[in-house]
Formats: structure tokens, C-alpha cells, sequence
């Protein structure tokens, strides 16, 4: 079996020396490979990864964000979408291509304040995210609570291949949606909604504690909450 | 070593706090101390007690001083009003914008602002209580709530000064020895690119003094950067960073 090294890393530091891919993350200095953030560095075969442990959302193409409206203007909705660059959702993704600010009224569809899950569509250093809500899912989001982690956590509490969310999910009973910005809405009964929001913290707090799975399952405890 | 009105440095060596001339005073550094900010860090340096927040990136507010390709790093440096002996008027000083615009130019090199443009990432380093080298001591900790607030650096950023007392070059000035002294020398180094990204000299030094102190603060520097190390890996590892291995798994 190949092995991997994992290396925690703060920034400054050098992951390895050599020729590798590298992700994100990472700089290369010379024939060095040196680390921009504090996290753990992985060196294996197919080359370098870093997973930071801390820092902010920064959007990418084909991430499923969930956000707020904040303003509708005449020809879309600006989204806070938990980043430094606010989200544009184009009327036109939603009306259609005869969208015209003239016979469309875009506060009948989604007000300031509502909650929406949706796609990055494109997003680029010059402008802002943009935003679309076609697909299956995707849309205003009218019940449930939402919680908000580090997005660098996210990937933890979706779990390898959504392990870890479909335990919370199925120990709750809740209907869990997990944004790449780290917006969570959590839906279900209110005890379910209690148990899986703790879940979510602990899932938060001890992120890279081992065996981390039976931690939580151990939380949640056998009692499974029926959903309503 | 004469003509010093006080006598700084005494005929063994010995300094007024009984610091030899290349001794540093205590440091205690901690990270991750304030909830609200996206990153901050605690420095307690001899007397210097200094908090650093970050906050950031974020909107630009007003909208004319966007920068279309890169981020904009603002730095506050600002001493409370008990921070000194005598109340120190709260609005900022000359001195302190000076301290802001020199903080800002030797955390700028390390932060890789171009990797979010059209940002703003805010620095705020509020000086508790004040004794001689707190500028450094704010790079220091400021460097570490940068890290700590998760943004891409190409290094941590660690101060150190060094002066003069009488022709004697010492390391890490305190209050009366910047103020009774012949010279004082803030350098700022990223220890692991070997660069320096502040210099500020005072005083008059001769060539081999120059060269001397220059080089006492960068090995003073380097020592500070092992504790700066210390309190991030604690922060996140909660101890000394480790490598390990694991068999690879296949997807």
C-alpha cells in the first residue's frame, strides 16, 4: 500500500521538496512546496493537498450555497451568501429569457429576507458570484433552523461520501442541508432539530478528533427521533 | 559605556531590568483569544500587553478605494488611553498613524492580497498597556491573528529591536532604554523567505554597530518566530506540529 504523509502545517512552513501536483493552498518556491495556511498537509502519490483548518468562504463554480436575500433590484436579487463578495441571482434565471422588469414582479417570487439553497453558476476574480436556482432542490427554503459552521468544516459534517450527514440525518430524523459556505438548515421536530444542531457542533468543535463518527453517533445516542 | 545620565548598563554588563545585552525580555504569545474577530492573537512583551484582531476580508466601504485586483490591507494601530502613565488622548497621534502606516508596509509582502480582490482585511492592533518595542510586538501578534483568521500568507512576519546605549548595541529596547538611549532599531523579518520588511533606524551608529544590531535583531527574530510557532500550533494542534503516516485509501 502507498502510505501518505500527513504533515500539520502553519504558513511558511515546507510540505515537501520534489516534483508533485499541488492544490490550493500551496505555493511552490524553487523545487519547495510550501504551505499558505494553517492545516493539515497531505503528501501522497497523486500529490499535495492541504485542508486548512481555519478561513473564509470563497466562492467557486458549482458549489451549492445557501443565502439570504438582502436586496432585489430591477433586474435580480442580491444574495448574502457568507463571503466577502455578495451573490447575483439574474431574474432571468427565474422568469425565464422574456423576463422584462416591466411585466415581472420579482418581489412575488422571493422577498428580502428568504432563505434560498442555490448553485454558483460562475464566479470569477472581476465580478460577483453568480447565482442560479435551477435543478432539482434548489429554491426557497421556507422551514427548518439554520446554523452556520466554519465553511473549512464543511466537508466534515458531509462526511466521506455524506456518511457523516446521513447519520445525523437518519439518528434525527431531520432533513439536513449543508451549503459549501457553511450554512446549514437544519428541518424536522423540534427535539430532532435540537439533537442534529448539537451534532453539528460537535462535529465543529472536535473536527479532526479520530474516530470522530462513534463520537457523534455516541451523542446522538440510540433513541431515534421520528421526523413529523 | 559613560556619559549615559542614568547609568543603563552597568561596568559587569547588566542591564536595569538584569538583562545581559543580547537578552530578550519574557514573551508570552497566545491565539485565538476573541470570538467576535475572524482571527486575533494576545503578545505579553516585557511590559507590552497587546491584542491583534483581523477582520476580513469583507466589502470595501467607501466603494472608491476598491482595488480591483487585489486586497486592501488597513491597519489601526492605537494606544488606549490608560495605556501610559500620563492619559493619552484617544484620537489617533501622529506617532500612531505613523505605527499604522509602518505595520500595515511589513504585514503587507507576507499576505497574499491578490488572492482576494476587490476585499477589504482589517488590522487592529490596540495597545493595552505600553512599554519600548510594542510597534514589534504588534507585528508580531498581528501577523499571527492573520494566520489565525485563515489567510492565505506566504509567512508569519516577527519583530524585534535592537539600539544603542552608549557605543554598546543591545537587544529589545525597553521604555527608558528607547528614551535614554543612543538608538533605536525596530526590524521586521519573514524568517522563512529571509526577508526583511521593516527598518527603522534612530540614532547615530557606526558602520560595525550598524551591522551589528541589524544583525542581533534578526537572530533575536528568529527566536521570537519559534514562539510564535509555539502559540499557532498550540491554538490548532494543540501542541507541536507532528507528521504522521497513513496507508493510503483507494476512493
Amino acid at each position: 500500500m502507498p502510505m501518505i504523509q500527513r504533515k500539520q502545517v502553519i504558513p511558511g512552513d515546507v510540505v515537501a521538496k520534489g516534483n508533485y501536483r499541488y492544490g490550493s493552498y500551496i505555493e511552490k518556491r524553487g523545487d519547495e512546496y510550501v504551505a499558505l495556511r494553517v492545516g493539515v498537509a497531505e503528501v501522497g502519490s497523486d500529490g499535495i493537498k492541504l485542508n486548512p483548518f481555519t478561513g473564509p468562504y470563497l466562492p467557486r463554480a458549482d458549489d451549492e450555497v445557501i443565502g439570504k436575500v438582502i436586496d432585489i433590484n430591477g433586474f435580480g436579487w442580491v444574495i448574502d451568501i457568507n463571503s466577502c463578495f455578495d451573490g447575483f441571482l439574474p431574474a432571468s434565471f427565474v422568469f425565464g429569457r422574456d423576463f422584462s422588469p416591466a411585466t415581472h414582479d420579482l418581489s412575488s417570487k422571493f422577498g428580502v429576507g428568504d432563505i434560498l439553497g442555490t448553485r454558483i453558476e460562475a464566479f470569477e476574480r472581476s465580478r460577483d458570484p453568480q447565482l442560479s436556482i435551477r435543478g432539482e432542490g434548489y429554491g426557497k427554503i421556507s422551514s427548518g433552523e439554520i446554523v452556520k459552521i466554519s465553511p473549512t468544516k464543511v466537508p466534515r459534517v458531509i462526511g466521506k461520501r455524506g456518511s457523516m450527514i446521513n447519520l445525523i440525518s437518519e439518528k434525527t430524523g431531520c432533513d439536513i442541508r449543508v451549503g459549501q459556505n457553511g450554512v446549514i438548515v437544519v428541518d424536522g421536530s423540534p427535539e430532532g432539530i435540537t439533537k442534529a444542531v448539537k451534532a453539528i457542533r460537535l462535529v465543529e468543535e472536535e473536527t479532526h478528533a479520530p474516530d470522530l463518527m462513534s463520537k457523534v453517533e455516541a451523542a446522538l445516542g440510540g433513541s431515534v427521533v421520528g421526523g413529523n | 559605556m559613560a556619559g549615559t545620565k542614568k547609568e543603563l548598563i552597568d561596568k559587569n554588563g547588566v542591564r536595569l531590568d538584569g538583562r545581559k545585552w543580547n537578552e530578550l525580555r519574557p514573551i508570552k504569545l497566545q491565539v485565538g483569544i476573541m470570538k467576535n474577530a475572524d482571527g486575533s492573537a494576545y503578545i505579553e512583551w516585557g511590559k507590552n500587553k497587546i491584542m491583534a484582531a483581523v477582520y476580513g476580508p469583507k466589502e470595501v466601504h467607501p466603494k472608491h478605494q476598491v482595488l480591483p485586483d487585489r486586497a486592501l490591507l488597513r491597519c489601526r494601530y492605537h494606544m488606549a488611553p490608560f495605556s501610559v502613565d500620563e492619559r493619552k488622548n484617544p484620537a489617533p497621534s501622529r506617532r500612531e498613524i505613523e505605527i499604522s502606516k509602518v505595520i500595515r508596509e511589513a504585514l503587507v509582502p507576507a499576505v497574499i492580497v491578490e488572492d482576494y480582490p476587490r476585499t477589504a482585511i482589517e488590522v487592529w492592533v490596540e495597545v493595552l498597556q505600553s512599554d519600548g518595542g510594542s510597534r514589534v510586538a504588534g507585528i508580531t501578534a498581528a501577523s499571527l491573528a492573520l494566520a489565525d483568521a485563515g489567510i492565505n500568507m506566504r509567512d508569519l512576519v516577527v519583530g524585534c529591536s535592537c539600539g544603542l546605549i552608549g557605543e554598546q548595541v543591545v537587544s529589545d529596547l525597553d521604555d527608558t532604554e528607547d528614551k535614554e538611549g543612543n538608538g533605536d532599531m525596530p526590524v521586521a523579518i519573514m524568517p522563512n523567505l529571509g526577508l526583511v520588511s521593516l527598518l527603522q533606524v534612530d540614532g547615530v551608529y557606526t558602520r560595525e554597530n550598524f551591522q551589528k544590531a541589524f544583525e542581533l535583531a534578526i537572530e533575536k527574530g528568529k527566536q521570537i518566530y519559534q514562539m510564535q510557532r509555539e502559540a499557532l500550533t498550540t491554538r490548532f494542534f494543540g501542541g507541536e506540529a507532528k507528521t504522521t503516516e497513513v496507508e493510503e485509501v483507494a476512493e
